[in-house]
């Protein structure tokens, strides 16, 4: 086979143009949208400056949307329709929400994922976020001078399949190409990494404002490997406030209070744990709406036992995630703090106590998780030569699994898997002339399917009527790049084939995401057939230039006859993208998709080859 | 789903490499005996060049066929690195099927110390004594080593491949405890 004069895959013989790609983290009580500019990363600010987007959405009754400072400023005024902390209700129902009846608002018990009614009518937990990422979108287009290639979003390492997808969900509705979903402490672990040139193993304490994470990772040159993570994604900054809240009502023996009081004192709370990070006590007064006047001072030690609980239960994850690794306390080279809440001085002293070693703080908590998602959306991008990018190898938090007889649960996938994954398990029937099975998916990691989280229930039709156990049904789990979950199931043994594609419940269909794009262009000057032109052109240029550098590198691969069939539908997407129509480009890039499928494996066996060859040609 | 089936499916046929043996696919001999940092630098190097990083901005034809590849390369390395699944398929490529389910037969001498081992487990769980889950720990450590070493002459020396069987099941019997010793410190935490 003709091996000469073939490039790397996803290195392209001519320079390309720099695509626009940032990294978003779309946190709990803050988000912030990074990028790589002439190699430095920075984090881009608003117009006034300031780095930070506060993670709060107010709606209007006029349909007007305010986010961030904004909505920040009338949180205590308006806060049935002012939505703090929204990260925490993604991809969950009202009955997995602890301290509901602190939050304010008006839940809707939607199926799937709860909902909650404003001013504006009733929104879903996605399209408050696409409310957030849509203002970074357009600070980062505004600050980088045009539309955005890609974005990696970053997630919580600990959420779930539900969790994962709904955020996916908010950056299609933002109008992202979100080119990976990446889990937070990893992401930090990039930032770190490449900046200190670190080697070893690593572990990164990520306490955010809602969630916690613990990510074991392996840092040697080039590759960033996650051996084992765990967390608590109902555990963060927010419960310290919510902490100090309850003992400022106790203290002040206050009545049970109205909305607006709740958020007052929750913000008031909020400002005394951050105080005490540099002080020795913080005051708490505010002047509620009864006409009470609350007037405490909460000190550092009352703090700290108030609190002490709260992190003494990130420990546990810790030892979890060391545990599932096989590793000590005593073998980590390093830790990572990560996460504004980190900067709470008990926190520091558990960590250091619990590693024996001091944690590594010289990099900003807030940022590092942007400013990493930044790193790996330039690398996504292919903006980096080879050589020069890192190979980043991540897991699954939770095992994935079926439900069996008895409401047991078989774990198809186990947690801390590299991802992408899959595996399959074979089912047969109980009953004779069975032609239907249903099926079950949850995630966790109990024996129980009922204290394991829901994932999606369907049934596999037109299994041929045969005698009890003797249909064979292949059950298929495949976890992406980017941690989400598809399932399929087939019948195989009479050759006939029934398969079905399964999303989370709490996923939305594209149909969904249509209908909510319609509705929010119907606010925006955007119009929707501009919008989606613009995506099917970047979409069919972006092709062009990968199957042009493909061809380029590997033509030898290809017969001229295959070669020729893919010059033709070249041409075909260059006629369609010359029109103003997004439907045949649409149409053009599948085609052109579909001739290159032979050759794509081609080429994917062909850099396995030379993969071998050289280490081989190494190892002598 | 279907869609990316159909072409997985496509990619097989077309594809040897998909479908050889995880030791063929590193390039390594099969051996029980391992050499890891081999095994992952072989790994790392296939990893660099059909990882969906890879190809993040390709067309949708090498997306899919790069998540095939790392799957299946994911799957090959989880299946070498683990001593149990190792030896599992080392036994299968030579027709012999370890048989986890069907076959419980163990020596005595080895379910009478599986006894002893799980009693102490449960003594040491009911105490909440984590030193103890410890110091089982470090026991079972100790007989895996031994039994990977007994396997290694088996297989790779004496070709003796039914009878490795019996210790494959043992190893396993092993990793299963280490799994509860896990479990029993989650619960006493």
């Amino acid at each position: 086979m003709a091996l000469l004069q073939i490039s790397e895959p996803g290195q392209s013989p001519a320079p390309h143009e720099h695509r626009l790609a940032v990294g978003i983290d779309l946190g709990t009580t803050n988000s912030l949208v990074a990028t790589v500019r002439s190699g430095a990363t920075t984090v881009l600010p608003d117009a006034q400056g300031r780095p930070l987007l506060p993670s709060i959405v107010r709606y209007l009754s006029s349909g007007k949307v305010e986010v961030g400072y904004a909505a920040q400023a009338r949180q205590a005024e308006d806060p049935k329709n002012t939505i703090v902390s929204v990260k925490r209700f993604m991809g969950r129902g009202v009955k997995d929400i602890d301290h509901l009846q602190n939050a304010p608002y008006d839940f809707v018990d939607a199926p799937g994922m709860l909902q909650i009614r404003t001013a504006a009518g009733v929104k879903s937990p996605v399209e408050v976020s696409a409310e957030i990422l849509k203002v970074l979108r357009e600070r980062a287009e505004a600050a980088l001078g045009g539309p955005l290639s890609g974005a990696v979003i970053t997630v919580p390492a600990y959420f779930d399949d539900a969790q994962r997808q709904a955020t996916k969900d908010a950056g299609r509705l933002a109008g992202l190409n979100v080119l990976r979903l990446l889990n937070e402490p990893t992401a930090a672990a990039i930032a770190y990494g490449l900046d200190n040139a670190s080697q070893g193993i690593f572990a990164v304490y990520d306490l955010g404002g809602g969630t916690f994470d613990l990510s074991i990772l392996k840092l040697s040159r080039g590759v960033f490997e996650v051996v084992a993570t765990s967390g608590d994604s109902l555990l963060g900054g927010d419960d310290f406030d919510q902490r100090v809240f309850c003992w400022a009502v106790e203290q002040g023996k206050l009545a049970p209070l109205a909305a607006r009081d709740m958020r007052l004192l929750l913000v008031k709370s909020r400002e005394a744990k951050e105080h005490l990070t540099s002080h020795g006590a913080a005051p708490i007064t505010a002047r509620l709406s009864s006409g009470e006047f609350v007037d405490l001072e909460l000190d550092t030690e009352t703090f700290c036992r108030i609190t002490q609980t709260l992190v003494q239960k990130t420990l546990g994850p810790v030892r979890k995630a060391l545990r599932d690794a096989g590793l000590s306390a005593n073998e980590i080279d390093g830790v990572v703090m990560v996460g504004g809440a980190t900067r709470m001085p008990q926190i520091q002293r558990a960590v250091a106590e619990f590693f024996k070693r001091d944690p590594l703080n010289n990099l900003d908590p807030d940022k590092v998780v942007a400013l990493g998602a930044a790193m790996q959306a330039n690398v996504l991008a292919g903006n980096k030569p080879q050589g020069e990018d890192w190979l980043l190898l991540d897991v699954i938090p939770l095992s994935l699994g079926i439900e069996t007889m008895g409401g047991l649960v078989e774990k198809i996938i186990p947690r801390n898997s590299t991802i992408p994954a899959a595996r399959a398990q074979e089912f047969t029937t109980f009953k004779d002339g069975q032609t239907g099975m249903s099926f079950h998916v949850v995630q966790g990691e109990r024996e129980l399917v009922s204290d394991c989280r829901s994932l999606a229930r369907f049934e596999l039709k037109g299994i041929p009527p045969m005698a009890a156990g003797v249909a064979r049904v292949r059950v298929t789990f495949q976890v992406d790049a980017d941690g989400l979950l598809s399932v399929n199931a087939r019948e195989s043994t009479t050759g006939a084939e029934a398969s079905v594609a399964v999303k989370p419940s709490y996923g939305l269909a594209d149909a969904d995401i249509e209908r909510m794009l319609r509705d929010s262009f119907a606010h925006a000057k955007e119009d929707v057939h501009a919008r989606a032109l613009a995506e099917a052109r970047v979409d069919g240029a972006r092709l062009l230039e990968a199957t042009r550098s493909a061809m380029a590198a590997d033509g030898a691969l290809l017969a001229a006859d295959e070669k020729a069939t893919i010059d033709a539908r070249i041409a075909e997407l260059e006629k369609a993208l010359r029109g103003s129509d997004h439907r045949p480009i649409k149409q053009a890039l599948d085609a052109l998709n579909h001739a290159t499928e032979d050759f794509a494996a081609r080429r994917m066996d062909a850099g396995i080859r030379r993969a071998l060859a050289g280490k081989q040609i190494g190892a002598l | 789903m279907s869609r990316t089936n159909a072409a997985a499916a496509r990619a097989l046929t077309s594809s040897r490499s998909l479908s050889q043996g995880h030791f063929e696919l590193f390039g390594l001999e099969p051996a029980f005996a391992l050499d890891a940092e081999r095994l992952e630098r072989a790994y790392r190097e296939i990893q660099s060049r059909v990882h969906p990083d890879r190809f993040a901005h390709a067309g949708d034809a090498e997306r899919r066929a790069s998540l095939q590849w790392t799957t299946r390369v994911n799957e090959a390395y989880r299946t070498l690195k683990n001593p149990v699944s190792r030896a599992s398929h080392i036994l299968a490529l030579q027709g012999v099927d370890v048989a986890f389910e069907t076959n419980t037969a163990m020596p005595s001498d080895f379910l009478m110390e599986q006894m002893e081992l799980r009693e102490a487990l449960e003594a040491a769980t009911q105490s909440k004594n984590a030193a103890a889950l410890d110091e089982l720990q470090r026991r079972i450590d100790g007989d895996k080593r031994a039994l990977e070493g007994r396997l290694a002459e088996r297989i790779d020396r004496q070709k003796d491949y039914a009878g490795a069987a019996g210790l494959v099941r043992e190893l396993q019997f092993l990793e299963k405890l280490e799994a509860e010793i896990d479990a029993a410190h989650e619960a006493i935490e």
